[in-house]
């Protein structure tokens, strides 16, 4: 019976320290959670609103999609298109534009492909040209979404080579960089998820600066017409924050390896 | 009262052929037979623990009736818990859980794990938690079969006590001498069937069937 | 997270070591008290549908973790069923899931268990006046310490699962990370020397608890026998 007891203890315990405190939950993406942005800028928002914030991190489509069902009070996404799209729908209110980083193409130093450069299309041409192994994410994803537009602005349909040189992994950035490391492949990524990535391999950065790799990131809050359940004050708040000169004072200190990550929007 | 018990007509499957018979109050009852002649099987179909394939088995009344089997099944508890669980599934009172440990000599064993017990004491166990309800009637499957002498000596003399104190023994078993030594009557079974019935002393000086004699004469070599 | 093994050191490790504990052994607790009882009267009931409820509980224990894990999210989705309790992404909700898909293992292991002492126990329980129900759990009490192995089989699924706590609890930092979503994410970054140290930690950890039920077990046999 001792045994009995020290399992409803465990019990007791679980319950009330996740009770108490207010909190928000934001669904945003792999990118923004897995390159630590989240540990750096949260705890300051926390401590001067005594709001807890809880990031749940999936791919875009499905934060979005999170938001649509109710799941969630607020989403930080990079899919303006998107985004502009289910605010028309009604299924968020009160977007804003947070801040901004760059997508890069990443690949083997060699550059098999000769696609290094300046210019993202001119290099998905050439890379398609030569057959080289691409990674995508496949996940709908905003970087999904961002490649996907790249593609078409090339003029080419990745999906013919699906399972030969393009290799669609339908996972996060950090799985997909994986994969492509693994089989010495070309990526596109945002530079975040990049310069916390510490499985490189044989990779390194061969297209950056093309103004088609700009990558803004938005917040919306959830339609509390449609769920009345949404902690629009608490939400509204952390909006608030985040565009305002405090919150985009912590957006651009936020370094990795002495390297801003994320811009803050003008 | 409960008895008399009953059979009529009463078989199971082919190990019991169909036979009526009444077990009256009073004299000890001994069930005697070779390996495989049904006593077990009738113990059963008696206690209630097997449905007869055909016929009828009825008490007089329904009332208390209990079991001692030859191996006893004892519970992970205390000696005295086993007792009071009995008492508990009957709703009676616990308490009367250390009077039984008493009544066979148990009580300063009263705490031990009764799994740790020896065989002897298993048994006497056995009989303590099926006699502390105060059954009418006291069946015994082989109960001495696996116990060395003296343990023996010790399970005789707690079914004589309980035999004088008024509740009617019901007992199979195999040991003749035991058989003498504790029955009133000898029910002798032969494949099935009930072959002779007489009080015991004349059932061993002069057995009426043929089985009965060839049986007695196995396991007794030295009677003519 | 640093570098393996001066996490070892960081709180935040061990807040969410605490946390996998919680969750699983919670899981495990709720799985123990229906499904143990389940499974005792499993092995002693005789009713029609009894051998197929029995095949497909054996079957059941081999619920993919993210099915689960699907399963508890629409329903505790706002969109679902029971979103009113607000419980998607908590604790609550992981505890759920794993109770869910460990309920099987316990249950079918404990039927087997209890089935094969049953034929020890029966005639002398009737005999006794124990039928049914009443009977199934004196011998499920009685058996209890060679029980411990099929309630490990469940604390092991538990905590050794990802796909369900990761959908139903969202892997949220300080709020449902636990070892095996902290393992999960760190492999994803590509950090997989420190994915390998918490994955030692958690195995560590499993170890210590089943080296502790062997040991509990073996004393009681020796005390009672």
């Amino acid at each position: 019976m001792g045994f009995l007891t020290k399992m409803a203890c465990v019990l007791l315990l679980a319950l009330p320290a996740y009770a108490q405190q207010r909190y928000i939950t934001v669904a945003s993406t792999t990118s923004t959670e897995q390159s630590g942005f989240f540990r750096h800028l949260l705890p300051i928002f926390e401590k001067k609103t005594g709001i807890q914030v809880r990031v749940v991190a999936l791919g875009t489509g499905q934060a979005l999609d999170m938001g649509k069902r109710g799941d969630a009070d607020v989403a930080l996404v990079h899919d303006e298109v998107a985004e502009k799209r289910l605010l028309a729908e009604g299924f968020f209110v009160e977007r804003r534009e947070v801040m901004y980083n760059d997508f890069i193409i990443v690949g083997p130093k060699s550059d098999p492909a000769r696609a290094g450069g300046r210019d993202a299309v001119a290099a998905l041409i050439t890379i398609a040209e030569k057959r080289a192994p691409f990674a995508s994410r496949g996940d709908r994803s905003g970087t999904h979404a961002a490649e996907l537009r790249l593609w078409k602005e090339a003029g080419i349909d990745p999906s013919q080579a699906r399972g030969s040189w393009y290799r669609e992994t339908g996972s996060g950035m950090g799985p997909t960089l994986n994969t492509a490391s693994g089989m010495d492949a070309y990526a596109l990524t945002d530079r975040g998820t990049w310069l916390s990535f510490k499985n490189r391999g044989e990779l390194g950065i061969v297209v950056q600066g093309d103004k088609r790799l700009f990558n803004p990131y938005g917040a919306m809050l959830v339609n509390p017409a449609k769920h009345r359940h949404v902690k629009k004050a608490e939400g509204m708040a952390f909006i608030h924050w985040l565009t305002s000169a405090e919150g985009q004072r912590a957006i651009a200190a936020f370094k990795i390896d002495g390297e801003q990550v994320f811009f803050p929007k003008e | 009262m409960i008895l008399p018990l009953a059979l009529r007509a009463v078989s199971f499957r082919d190990i019991i052929k169909p036979l009526s018979l009444e077990i009256e109050a009073g004299p000890s009852t001994i069930i005697l037979g070779a390996n495989g002649a049904g006593k077990s099987v009738l113990m059963r179909l008696m206690h209630g623990l097997l449905a007869p394939s055909s016929g009828t088995i009825s008490w007089l009344r329904p009332g208390r009736h209990a079991m001692v089997f030859q191996r006893p099944v004892m519970l992970r508890r205390s000696a005295l818990a086993n007792v009071a669980y009995a008492l508990r599934l009957a709703g009676a009172d616990e308490a009367l859980a250390m009077d039984a440990l008493e009544e066979v000599g148990l009580a300063h064993l009263a705490d031990r794990p009764a799994r740790v017990l020896s065989g002897g004491e298993q048994q006497r166990l056995a009989l303590a938690r099926a006699w502390a309800l105060h059954p009418e009637v006291l069946f015994l499957d082989e109960p001495t079969a696996n116990l060395d002498p003296s343990a023996t000596r010790e399970i005789e003399t707690i079914i004589r006590a309980f035999d004088a104190a008024g509740t009617k023994i019901v007992m199979a078993t195999h040991n003749l001498g035991q058989a003498r030594r504790l029955g009133d009557e000898v029910i002798y079974l032969h494949q099935g069937r009930v072959v002779e019935r007489a009080p015991v002393d004349q059932f061993f000086a002069r057995p009426a069937s043929a089985e009965a004699a060839a049986f007695i004469k196995g396991e007794l070599p030295w009677v003519s | 997270m640093q570098e393996f093994p001066e996490v070892l050191l960081d709180a935040r490790l061990w807040q969410i070591v605490v946390l996998s504990l919680q969750v699983s052994l919670s899981a495990v607790a709720l799985a123990a008290c229906a499904g143990l009882p389940l499974g005792a009267a499993l092995a002693v009931g005789r009713f029609p549908g009894r051998d197929a409820l029995i095949v497909v509980l054996n079957a059941l224990m081999g619920l993919p973790p993210v099915v689960v894990g699907l399963f508890v999210y629409l329903a505790l989705s706002r969109a679902g069923p029971m979103g009113a309790l607000g419980l998607l992404f908590t604790p609550g909700a992981m505890v759920i899931a794993q109770t869910i898909l460990i309920l099987p293992i316990i249950a079918a292991l404990s039927r087997q268990a209890v089935e094969d002492a049953w034929r020890e126990y029966d005639e002398q329980l009737r005999s006794l006046g124990a039928r049914g129900l009443r009977a199934a759990l004196t011998v499920l009490w009685d058996i209890r310490f060679s029980l411990l192995t099929s309630v490990l089989a469940g604390l092991g699924r538990a905590s050794a699962e990802v796909g369900a706590v990761m959908i139903v609890g969202g892997n949220i930092e300080g709020v449902t990370r636990v070892m095996t979503t902290a393992i999960a994410l760190e492999t994803s970054k590509g950090d997989l020397p420190l994915a390998l140290g918490l994955g030692l930690v958690l195995m560590t950890i499993v170890l210590v608890l089943n080296a502790a039920a062997y040991l509990v077990k073996e004393a009681a046999q020796r005390r009672y026998g």
